[in-house]
């Protein structure tokens, strides 16, 4: 292996917080123009590490080589300015702004009254969006602009600060297939020039795409980092959770009974149109597609977050008229939402509220008050079942992480004793041992009888736990199949993109 | 090291109780007359108006809302139930003719009015989707209109014995508004705590759109969130007209604030989702314990002003800290 001269040496980090140690004696070592993987589990270090790059936090003890140079002490601003550039997860701009001000903001152009020079701030503006091949007029407002779009800004201003080195954190996770490979491209193209980029992920696939080397983190330490041609996916897998996954999906065959669900005709005014399906007890139903495809649509229609323009839904083979949630509900459904913070959990509220809050009807006294002693017995039974990891039932439910969040979800739901369950991205940014436990309850589920109808947009997912699956192209289906162990992904694929159309 | 966090999350939870408590301690010591039994009574009956619109205040603010027409409404209720409620010695009588009527009558009214302006401010909120700050301030004016259409801007006063009982009476020794001060604790905090819909006000409060997905039907909760404060300014209205034996239709303007302040002081946090009604209580009387010791003191009531509004920010200064440790 030959010895690269590295932009970035991070030796022998620490980072205490009060009662924590995050981070153990963490080493990372970034080359110049190299795309750097980080993975683990969430709660891992990866993103304490970073927030100690960009200057956020202070580091306990270790040191920071960045360029040649030793810093340390520095702010974000500062961090900025010597070349270290991150795009968060969740991105943060001032929506009702144009692109150039979100640019701009905190160093705009002066003219020489001191004021704004919205000229010359368009022109800079021009050059960094036409680095990045983005073709948008630095005057229309960010609100007008796609979240890939958004993201892309992003990356635009970090070249426009002159950055070494980028750190992006998920940024696909928001993204379609085709933003995803825009986003590859231009990561491509900043390398090829010498920027160094560190690109967090939980998609194990596309960091086999992009990167170069890749750092596992697992409890605070970096347990190894290896080129990525020089690993297999298990085998990272292995490194992040310590142990080897003998079976990811847990899928076993069940008893499927009679059908319980039948859409027919379903039509949205916008976003999808003659959805038709059934699906039987015990079955687990993939939707798949690409995002935007209007598969959260068509679940949250039947589930009566959204209006129909026609089509019928029967359950038992009776038929239904949902309107709202309330109904769904009262019709046996449970719900599991695709953005667990906008529709998902209450985030100050407790684990014991987060799981009640559609189940209270179960606890209520002689009086008609709520029995709390009862709830805390109904959710302890579920904290217990599913295995849900809390100091205890009043923890706010953002202390949490995501994977036990979501498992608090699952809990709210199962409560609620649904004949049909949707469960949309159901292991959307939960880290892998959390997912293996996702897959084994919903295989549990399936095994108790229930219908699941699982919308993903990560094949593999799909393809390891489904029976039967959709697929929808642009609001229309175009394909249903039986899943056997010959169906690819290039299969699902091709009806995904339309190549392929069934119907 | 734990014992001192231990400590450390007690006074962050429960700090607002000991500034109570250090308050209370500092005047006893200062001055002998706070310590009396009389000036402590006076002290809760003060705070009783304000108290009792604080806690529908906290359901309110729970639910991420706001209420500014609750001073308004309170003013309302006030003039409606004391011209129902006149004794035939008045000078000016506002239904002339009318003989005395049993108390029950201007209470019921009184109520009736608060709990119908508060559901109007519930169902703009709810069925028009407008912010609660905007239709709250209309509603502000509006009522304060009313009011002084209805009486002319005159005030209306003599009113019955019994009025003047919730107001100045006492039972077993608590002065009445006292009196209904606890019993509407005692209410607000069973409907928000034992409640299913107090339980479904923090879920919407804490992430309205989860709440919807989870079947909550949110436009009903809302509505009786703000049909809930209108109830509590007409019970407000009730023992302040009561006090005064009197009602005019100026009364209780900016009230409101203070009914906002005293929640926020007691950790009610603007963001929803996070409240209770001991925080209510405790704010209240915080505020009532500043105002009487201050003025036990002799301090002049303009730098009282600046005091209070010291003690408002910091209060929640100290609890933007306390849930951003938690975050």
């Amino acid at each position: 292996m030959e010895k690269v001269k590295d932009l970035l040496q991070m030796v022998n980090i620490e980072k205490n917080f009060p009662g924590v140690k995050a981070l153990k004696g963490v080493n990372l070592n970034v080359g110049y123009g190299e795309v750097h993987a980080l993975v683990g589990e969430n709660g891992a270090g990866k993103s304490t590490l970073m927030k100690c790059l960009i200057g956020l936090y202070p580091v306990t003890s270790g040191e920071i080589l960045f360029d040649g140079k030793t810093i340390d002490h520095y702010s974000t601003a500062q961090a900025l300015t010597m070349g270290i550039s991150m795009i968060h997860q969740e991105l943060s701009p001032v929506l009702y702004r144009p692109i150039m001000e979100n640019l701009w903001l905190g160093r705009e152009p002066l003219n020489r009254f001191g004021f704004v020079d919205h000229q010359e701030m368009y022109n800079k503006s021009l050059k960094v969006l036409q680095e990045i091949e983005l073709d948008e007029d630095p005057r229309t407002l960010m609100v007008n602009l796609t979240v890939a779009k958004m993201q892309m800004v992003e990356i635009a201003k970090a070249i426009s600060y002159d950055a070494k080195l980028i750190i992006m954190d998920e940024p696909s996770s928001a993204l379609t297939e085709h933003e995803e490979q825009q986003l590859f491209k231009i990561i491509r193209k900043l390398k090829s020039k010498g920027t160094s980029i560190i690109y967090i992920s939980h998609r194990l696939a596309e960091i086999f795409e992009i990167a170069d080397r890749v750092t596992v983190f697992r409890d605070g330490k970096n347990v190894g980092t290896e080129f990525i041609d020089q690993l297999t996916m298990d085998q990272i897998i292995t490194m992040m959770i310590g142990r080897t996954m003998d079976e990811m999906y847990p899928k076993i065959p069940c008893q499927i009974g009679e059908t319980i669900l039948e859409v027919k005709n379903l039509s949205h005014k916008k976003y999808f149109r003659n959805i038709s399906f059934e699906v039987k007890k015990g079955e687990i139903f993939g939707i798949a597609g690409l995002v935007g495809a209007g598969r959260t649509e068509v679940i949250e229609t039947i589930f009566g977050m959204r209006p129909k323009i026609s089509g019928e839904v029967r359950i038992n083979g009776k038929l239904v008229e949902i309107k709202n949630p309330m109904d769904g509900i009262a019709n046996k459904m449970g719900f599991l939402t695709e953005d667990r913070r906008a529709t998902g959990i209450f985030a100050v509220l407790g684990v014991d509220s987060n799981i009640a809050i559609p189940n209270y009807d179960q606890f209520l006294s002689k009086i008609g008050l709520v029995d709390d002693k009862a709830v805390t017995i109904g959710c302890n039974e579920y904290v217990e079942k599913i295995q849900i990891k809390t100091p205890s039932l009043n923890q706010a439910i953002q202390n949490l992480s995501g994977g036990n969040q979501q498992k608090v979800l699952m809990a709210r739901w199962l409560m609620t004793g649904p004949d049909i369950l949707f469960l949309d991205e159901p292991t959307r940014g939960i880290d892998v041992g959390a997912k293996a436990e996702i897959y084994k309850l919903i295989t549990m589920l399936a095994g108790e009888g229930k219908c699941i109808v699982m919308v993903s947009s990560e094949l593999p997912e799909i393809l390891g736990m489904s029976d039967r699956i959709m697929v929808m192209h642009e609001g229309k289906m175009t394909g249903l199949l039986e899943n056997s162990p010959d169906l690819t992904q290039d299969t699902i694929m091709r009806y995904a993109t339309g190549t392929q159309d069934d119907f | 090291m734990r014992h001192q966090n231990r400590l450390q999350e007690i006074l962050t939870k429960y700090g607002i109780v000991f500034v109570l408590i250090v308050m209370i301690v500092a005047m006893s010591m200062i001055k002998p007359s706070f310590r009396t039994l009389n000036n402590i009574l006076n002290i809760l009956t003060q705070c009783s108006v304000y108290g009792i619109l604080a806690l529908g205040m906290t359901v309110v603010i729970v639910s991420k809302g706001i209420d500014l027409s609750v001073g308004s409404i309170l003013a309302l209720c006030a003039v409606i139930a004391a011209s129902l409620g006149q004794s035939n010695t008045a000078s000016t009588k506002y239904f002339v003719n009318m003989s005395e009527l049993p108390i029950i009558v201007p209470i019921l009214a009184g109520l009736l009015v608060g709990a119908l302006c508060g559901a109007v401010n519930g169902g703009l909120i709810a069925f028009t989707g407008i912010p609660a700050f905007i239709a709250t301030l209309g509603m502000m004016t509006i009522c304060r209109g009313f009011a002084y259409i209805y009486t002319s801007g005159k005030p209306v006063s003599t009113l019955i014995p019994s009025f003047e009982f919730i107001g100045q009476g006492r039972l077993l020794g608590i002065p009445m508004p006292v009196v209904v001060y606890l019993i509407m604790i005692i209410i607000t905090k069973i409907l928000l705590n034992n409640t299913r819909f107090g339980k479904r006000t923090f879920a919407v409060g804490g992430n309205i759109n989860a709440a919807e997905v989870s079947g909550v039907n949110v436009k009903k909760i809302l509505l009786w969130v703000y049909t809930y404060m209108g109830l509590c300014a007409g019970v407000a209205a009730i023992v302040s007209t009561g006090r005064m034996v009197s009602a005019q239709p100026g009364l209780a303007s900016g009230y409101e604030l203070t009914a906002i302040a005293s929640t926020t002081i007691g950790g009610t946090s603007q963001s929803g989702g996070i409240g209770t009604v001991w925080g209510a209580v405790v704010g209240a009387l915080v505020l009532s314990v500043m105002r009487n010791g201050m003025t036990i003191l002799g301090i002049q009531s303009y730098l009282q002003q600046i005091v209070e509004g010291v003690v408002i920010i910091v209060a929640v200064i100290l609890d933007m800290r306390k849930n951003a440790r938690k975050a």
